[in-house]
């Protein structure tokens, strides 16, 4: 009884979720419906070479898969990819997908480390003096320690706090405050000292003719370089769009995305293919206290580790603002953390905080998880299409099924009598729950249902059913035993249990193992069998187990009754008589002459004996054995008249 | 009939009435291996037709359209080439957007004048190009992978269930027997392979391996402690296990397939070429061989196998020849040993029962 509590409870608050979701947020009390029902909304991203070159078809098929990994990640509306005229890439995405969904199709997420070399205010500049003083900067441990992001840039394994870039500019340029620079490069072999001083002293340029490091000022900010970082205006939003391709091995000059800073930064030094994983989550500070935050956390792959250990290195020797080094994404400064002295990150995991939100942290992690496009893309159009199947299919679909559903019923009806309304309500029940939560995953992880969804669902009566077929079939085997109901299903539950969770343990290994290795429409496919395969085991668990026990005890199942579908006389039940406890016993039909029934064999048989076998056994077993003329290979539909022998043992 | 088919059920589970099922696995086996050999046969010529998800095709975008009525290009495809099953979506708010298999030059063209007098636009206002596969390499791959792992966390997790791999060895052959069944027919009727089709493979995959485990976790529950018992072998053991459940799995069969008939007649007959009909196509052939070869292919194999194995084999010549014994030492005159072989014992010893009150001796004078 108390599971059956439990049941509506569940319901009432999946519903209750989707009301809830309709009422504040833009859940809506139909499922979504996949591109193949719904339409959505077709991009065409052309790819933006420098010089018009033409794209090779591998490039293409690259940029194709990276795209359609990032889509995925982003929930389990499937989107249709494809390549059209052998350069463009046509992306179809099921709805009215949001800005963040778009952000993953289109930006090529080619992320970069670079040293700073310089840094300033984000308009042009008339003096050839370009390398703003950081001696004007106020002391920017200080200024860390008054800005309200520096909480979130403590360093939680170890105290020693990287510098907060954000901090230190914030306090040279009053507009500073809304970058997104600010960032805690997390570090397990942290020294010591967790608040550098950085000197007062800008930049010690050294006189040779090659790069002495990456670092060197006087060989990368060449007059050329120097005039265009003073012309760059990062407050004209042109110059924020990112995506251009940059000589990885010369400075670059360019801006932070929200406009706040320009930098000059020089070569790359690692590139985002070292990223070997990327996820998005909310910052914790040295306490391990949440910070409320959003973050993404990445990891380097072996390279990268090594490669960050030597740029860390490297930068504990310079002072600011040469002791930062600028995460470039798709040419612009996302972030550009300073390092406290003494700091050596070893262990390849750095943490990017900032200006974030959920959305924007999780693209970000998924577009540097899934590695950059091979390409830049710009977007050709963008528009809406229609449903590729008319709604008649999605209509007759359903149609179809619930003809499917009334067969089911009247079958099982006919199968099972009166317990077949136990099969009916379980599956209407099913019917019920899934639908919410089709409903309310469609609202929270974005599912689209498309017509083979729909087409899975119907499939999913026939697995469902079959827990009850199994049960039942179970409960009658005990019955056949002699038991009486309550008996019957207590140890019919026991065995159908066991047999239902192994056979539905390997139909959710199936769609575990599709959903996190597969992509496209067969991950999709995958999530509605393993929702399907949860709720058959739910609604078995928690409904008709419950329900079965309820059922036994009343009189017209428990005395079986000709239509209960439990009557043990219809199921051959031994003997008439069996014994019902408190002396009693309880005499019903006898089903054949005595002798027959029990242990029979087939053919002329020689039931079972054996040593072990009884002299009744013997002797019908020779009886058999005399009888059996050709050693038979005849089809046994049980006309030939069988010798039965006799099973006491 | 209800009534006879319950009391078949009861015949069946007591084993007053048994199919010997295990016994003939030579024919099961032969009949298998010809399906699938036929199947392979089928797969090289014709072959399957891959759709246009697969293969990339032609595409045409018609702009500046007035109407958007979609059955107008559909109609203009027809006409150029006839079995052509076009994918029409509108683009925007005035164009159309056709796709088809790939077409020849000449088809191109036909099919671009076809849809300019359809839509009554001028040349420059249909554009065609080629488009590559929607469900390229890389989700083939990706779909191949993650087959390979499952089927061996599929093995792994079957031989730790049933404490034995040759179960699992048996119910990943007869997966394949009915995999490649249903491309089989799928390949035989030749009706296009889309993604929906895909996925109804897919789903027979679960199917059948679901309907393996169900048929041998009774034949685990009947062999539990076949060595400590001298009266069955193991093979007989199995096959009561296999007319135990015959019930229920044609009752499973029934259910599950009555939907997907329902979907397939629909889909074929009314709704005609479409995802419906690719996937019930595939689901009503799958799941229709996948009860099967739970019954007639899976649980013999396994028998097979286990019958090699050493405990087991020592059991079986042990029961095997104690029968014999039996049989001649009591059919003295010895005109029967010759079938001591076909014997087979088929039900499970039942206890005797209670015969109540009235068979008890009536107490005389009372």
């Amino acid at each position: 009884m108390r599971t059956l509590i439990t049941l509506v409870v569940l319901i009432v608050a999946v519903f209750a979720a989707v009301f809830a979701g309709t009422k504040w947020s833009d859940a809506t009390w139909t499922p979504k419906l996949a591109l193949d029902l719904e339409g959505g909304t077709q991009l065409i991203l052309a790819p933006k070479t420098e010089d018009n070159s033409s794209v090779s078809s591998e490039t293409i098929q690259q940029a194709i898969e990276v795209i359609r990994q990032r889509v995925d990640s982003s929930g389990v509306a499937e989107a249709e990819i494809t390549s059209q005229g052998g350069s463009n890439i046509v992306v179809a995405l099921p709805g009215k997908p949001s800005e963040a969904t778009l952000d993953l199709v289109r930006t090529s997420a080619q992320m970069e480390f670079r040293p700073v070399l310089t840094y300033a205010d984000p308009t042009p500049t008339a003096t050839d003096d370009a390398t703003a003083d950081p001696s004007a900067t106020a002391d920017p441990s200080a200024g860390a320690t008054v800005s309200p992001d520096d909480t979130a840039t403590a360093e939680p394994t170890d105290g020693a706090t990287a510098e907060n870039s954000s901090a230190s500019t914030e306090a040279v340029f009053q507009n500073a405050v809304a970058t997104s620079g600010d960032t805690v490069v997390r570090n397990a072999s942290a020294t010591d000292d967790p608040s550098a001083e950085p000197s007062a002293e800008a930049t010690t340029g050294t006189d040779t003719t090659g790069p002495e490091s990456p670092s060197d000022i006087d060989y990368y900010v060449t007059e050329d370089v120097l005039a265009r970082f003073n012309a760059l205006d990062c407050t004209d939003p042109d110059n924020l769009t990112g995506g251009e391709t940059s000589d990885p091995d010369a400075a670059l000059v360019t801006c932070d995305p929200t406009g706040t800073i320009k930098y000059i930064l020089g070569p790359v030094e690692i590139t985002g293919d070292h990223i070997s994983n990327a996820s998005s989550g909310i910052g914790v500070n040295s306490q391990g206290v949440s910070t409320g935050q959003w973050v993404v956390n990445l990891e380097f792959d072996g390279t990268g580790t090594d490669e960050f250990t030597t740029v860390t290195t490297r930068l504990q020797s310079l002072t600011s603002p040469q002791n930062q080094f600028a995460i470039v994404l798709d040419g612009l400064v996302i972030s550009a953390p300073s390092l406290s002295s003494g700091t050596i990150i070893s262990d390849g995991k750095a943490e990017i905080s900032g200006s974030f939100n959920r959305e924007t942290a999780t693209t970000l992690a998924n577009q540097l998880k899934f590695g950059a496009l091979p390409i830049s893309f710009e977007v050709q159009s963008q528009e809406q299409i229609s449903a590729t199947l008319g709604s008649e299919q999605l209509e007759k679909g359903l149609i179809a099924g619930l003809i499917g559903l009334l067969l089911v019923v009247i079958y099982s009806l006919f199968q099972y009598r009166a317990l077949g309304f136990v099969t009916v309500l379980s599956l209407a029940i099913a019917a019920v729950l899934t639908y919410g939560v089709i409903t309310l995953l469609s609202w929270t992880q974005g599912y689209r249902l498309s017509l083979p969804g729909v087409a899975g669902l119907i499939v999913a009566i026939g697995i469902t059913a079959d827990s009850f077929i199994v049960y039942f079939e179970r409960i009658r085997d005990e019955l056949r035993e002699g038991r009486t109901l309550v008996a019957a299903v207590d140890r019919g539950w026991e065995r159908a249990r066991r047999t239902i969770i192994a056979s539905d343990a390997v139909n959710f290994l199936a769609a575990v193992v599709l959903y996190f290795l597969a992509v496209g429409s067969v991950r999709g496919f995958a999530f509605t069998l393993g929702l399907t395969t949860l709720l058959d085991l739910l609604i078995v668990f928690v409904f008709t187990h419950p329900v079965m026990l309820l059922i036994a005890k009343t009189k017209f199942f428990g005395s079986g009754h000709r239509l209960s579908g439990l009557d043990p006389r219809r199921l051959g039940a031994t003997g008439g008589t069996r014994y019902v406890g408190r002396g009693r016993v309880a005499t019903g039909r006898r089903d054949e002459p005595d002798g027959d029934s029990g242990l029979t064999t087939e053919n002329p048989l020689l039931a079972t004996t054996v040593a072990g076998g009884t002299i009744a056994e013997r002797r019908a077993a020779a009886r058999a054995a005399a009888a059996s003329t050709p050693p038979d290979d005849q089809p046994q539909d049980g006309s030939t008249p069988a010798e039965r022998t006799e099973g006491n043992d | 009939m209800a009534v006879n088919f319950a009391q078949w059920g009861n015949d069946l589970y007591t084993g007053r009435r048994s199919y010997d099922i295990v016994g003939r696995r030579k024919w099961w086996f032969l009949a298998a291996g010809i399906l699938v050999l036929l199947a392979a046969i089928l797969l090289v010529k014709p072959g399957l037709q891959l759709g246009i998800e697969f293969r990339g095709g032609s595409e045409f975008t018609v702009s500046n359209v007035s109407t958007s009525d979609q059955q107008l290009a559909t109609d203009a495809v027809a006409e150029v080439a006839p079995d052509e099953v076009p994918r029409v979506t509108s683009v925007g708010s005035s164009s159309i957007r056709v796709q088809t298999s790939e077409l020849t030059n000449d088809q191109v063209e036909q099919v671009r004048t076809a849809l300019e007098d359809a839509y009554g636009v001028s040349e420059d206002d249909v554009a065609s190009s080629y488009i590559g596969p929607t469900w390229g390499q890389d989700v083939s791959k990706k779909a191949g992978t993650s087959l390979v792992v499952f089927l061996v966390l599929l093995a792994i997790v079957m031989t730790i269930y049933f404490r034995n791999w040759r179960m699992a060895a048996a119910a990943i052959i007869a997966l394949f027997h009915d995999i490649a069944v249903t491309v089989g027919v799928y390949a035989l009727i030749g009706w296009e392979v889309t993604p929906a089709t895909v996925i109804g493979f897919l789903t027979i995959l679960g199917y059948s391996v679901y309907d393996t485990v169900v048929v041998f976790d009774k034949v685990r529950e009947n062999t539990v402690a076949v060595t400590e018992q001298s009266r069955s072998t193991y093979e007989e053991r199995a096959n009561l296990a296999v007319n135990q459940t015959l019930v229920r799995s044609i009752n499973t069969s029934v259910v599950a397939l009555l939907p997907v008939a329902a979907i397939l007649f629909i889909g074929a007959f009314v709704l005609g070429a479409g995802t419906l009909r690719d996937i019930a196509l595939a689901l009503f052939v799958g799941m229709f061989v996948g009860a099967f070869s739970s019954v007639f292919l899976a649980t013999p194999l396994e028998v097979a196998f286990r019958l090699r194995e050493k405990g087991i084999k020592a059991h079986t010549a042990k029961v095997l020849a104690a029968r014999t014994s039996a049989v001649t030492e009591l059919a003295a005159d010895g005109t029967t040993v010759v079938a001591a072989d076909a014997v087979r014992m088929t039900g499970q010893t039942r206890p005797g029962s209670h015969q109540g009150t009235s068979a008890q001796p009536r107490r005389k004078g009372r």
